[in-house]
């Protein structure tokens, strides 16, 4: 069993107003897993997010990235391993040219000349958006942009891509698209999303948090499968979805 | 670096104009601009000067006169309050068309139409044959401080973002029937710009966010540093230097 990548315990967080959010949340994830963190609104995923790469400090508890604990002392490194792609990507991507906010990263952490410009392209290329480089962000379509803002954090090139609902508002294209992508991508993944065919499509392993703490951990379709456990974290499948009916060979494997 | 149709305020193209540095056209348009302001406005010469060689950059720009024209228009404000120098300028009064007009204010007027208009026709040279994120890098490369080009950045970059925001909150409201017709109907107006500035406030803290999460600790790199050389300088200074001497031969004389 080899070290994990991302190792969280009994993560606890609370806003100022003194409502708690992360109630003692725990899991870890193994190098290569693709993991979907599933749940309801108001679960606390997004603030569990937060705490991966030190842009909120926990109440008790704590993070470990690839054996190194979040800290302030490690948060830069930190933030170079846990690569977090929002959900808006006009939130991610602040630069006047695609080709800018790309080696925003990278640039951060001393790459320059000839190397960043070939990380610039490799992650363009990652994500099948070579062309657009000199192009401002606001000009490209949400589904391109959501594409640049992964190439963003791919330039990087972080052990763990996190993604904040990565389908949403997309079009059926756009979503394929992405999922194309992100399915050719070897990196560990940490996955939040609403979208559970998505989820099932591209994790093997799911978690559910609820009020603050995972409160199931298992195979995607297990989980998904479970009706009662859905129903009691307000997990509903679309209309007509049934992962029972999805052939294995269609399945994500997981790596080991 | 190609930009494509990239700004709203860039016009495409592959001219001599466009090639030139960034920092290198800003130098020559703040001098530019400091020549020509610094002639004294009864050499009506030297003003004929200047704005044929705003107009030769223009074309050498492959800009369309019209386009410029339509750009000038911005600065309308500021030449319509001239025109009312001569009307309440003190002093000596002539004759003109039978009102009778101050003679000082007139002077005034012109100089003020004269050397605004010159001013700006090169500022939108400048701007129709430079991309944006040049400029940006061009005003770092100048050693502007990075928190003014970054707020600049953002702006240009969010400018777009706001906008959609503000039109997306008025098509909701006139969705719901508001159709305000007097002032005192303006209360939901106002309302909106308030929820838009707090949805910016909130957006500025996520693109924060973002921004730390990518190693951000409080300086945007340096992306760029196009070099010029003495062939860049020499062709963007020939502009202001011609100014300039005509400038300074008026006050000599």
């Amino acid at each position: 069993m080899s070290a994990p990548a991302l190792e969280v315990r009994g993560l606890e967080y609370a806003y100022p107003d003194g409502t708690a959010v992360l109630r003692g949340a725990d899991f870890h994830i193994h190098p290569g897993e693709r993991v979907a963190l599933l749940g309801p609104n108001g679960a606390g995923k997004t603030t569990l997010v937060l705490h991966l790469n030190g842009i909120l400090t926990p109440d008790a508890g704590n993070v470990t990235v690839a054996g190194l604990p979040v800290q302030p002392s490690t948060v830069k490194e930190i933030r170079r391993r846990v690569g977090i792609v929002f959900q808006d990507p006009d939130d991610q991507l602040f630069m006047t040219t695609v080709r800018r906010d790309v080696a925003f990263g990278p640039a951060n952490y001393g790459v320059t000349g000839a190397e960043l410009e070939r990380r610039v392209v490799e992650a363009l290329a990652d994500v099948g958006m070579e062309g657009v480089a000199d192009r401002p962000p606001h000009h490209l379509s949400f589904g391109e942009r959501r594409r640049v803002a992964v190439a963003t954090v791919l330039a990087m090139q972080p052990e763990i891509l996190v993604l904040d609902e990565p389908s949403s508002n997309m079009d059926p294209a756009s979503r394929r698209e992405l999922a194309d992508v992100l399915a050719g991508l070897e990196i560990t993944l940490l996955m939040i999303t609403h979208d559970l065919p998505y989820a099932l499509e591209l994790c093997p392993r799911a978690m559910i948090m609820n009020h603050g703490r995972i409160v199931a951990d298992g195979p995607t379709a297990e989980l998904l499968a479970d009706r009662e456990l859905m129903s009691a974290n307000r997990l509903e499948l679309p209309l007509g979805f049934d992962p029972a009916l999805v052939r294995p060979a269609d399945l994500p494997r997981s790596p080991r | 670096m190609s930009v494509g149709h990239a700004h709203a305020l860039f016009v495409h193209g592959h001219s001599r104009v466009h090639r030139l540095p960034a920092h290198v056209k800003l130098v020559a348009l703040v001098v530019f601009v400091v020549a020509v302001v610094a002639t004294p406005r009864e050499m009506v010469g030297a003003f004929a000067l200047d704005a044929g060689l705003v107009s030769g950059a223009a074309a050498a720009a492959h800009l369309r006169p019209r386009s410029v024209a339509r750009r000038m228009l911005i600065g309308a404000p500021v030449l319509a309050g001239a025109l009312l120098m001569p009307v309440v300028g003190a002093g000596a009064r002539v004759d003109v068309g039978g009102l009778w007009l101050s003679l000082d204010g007139l002077w005034g007027a012109w100089s003020v139409i004269a050397k605004g208009t010159i001013s700006l026709a090169a500022s939108i040279v400048v701007t129709a044959a430079t991309p944006v994120p040049e400029l940006l890098a061009g005003l770092t490369i100048l050693r502007v401080p990075a928190v003014v080009t970054a707020i600049a950045g953002f702006m240009v970059r969010y400018l777009e973002v706001i906008a959609g925001e503000l039109r997306r909150t008025r098509v909701a409201m006139a969705s719901r029937g508001y159709q305000p017709t007097f002032a005192w109907q303006v209360g939901p107006i106002a309302a909106s710009v308030g929820a838009l500035f707090i949805r910016s406030h909130e957006r500025g803290e996520r693109v924060y966010d973002a921004m730390v999460s990518r190693g951000y600790q409080g300086r945007l790199p340096q992306l760029s540093a196009s070099g010029a050389s003495t062939r860049d300088w020499v062709c963007a200074l020939a502009m202001p230097v011609c100014a300039a001497a005509a400038a300074t031969l008026a006050v000599i004389r």
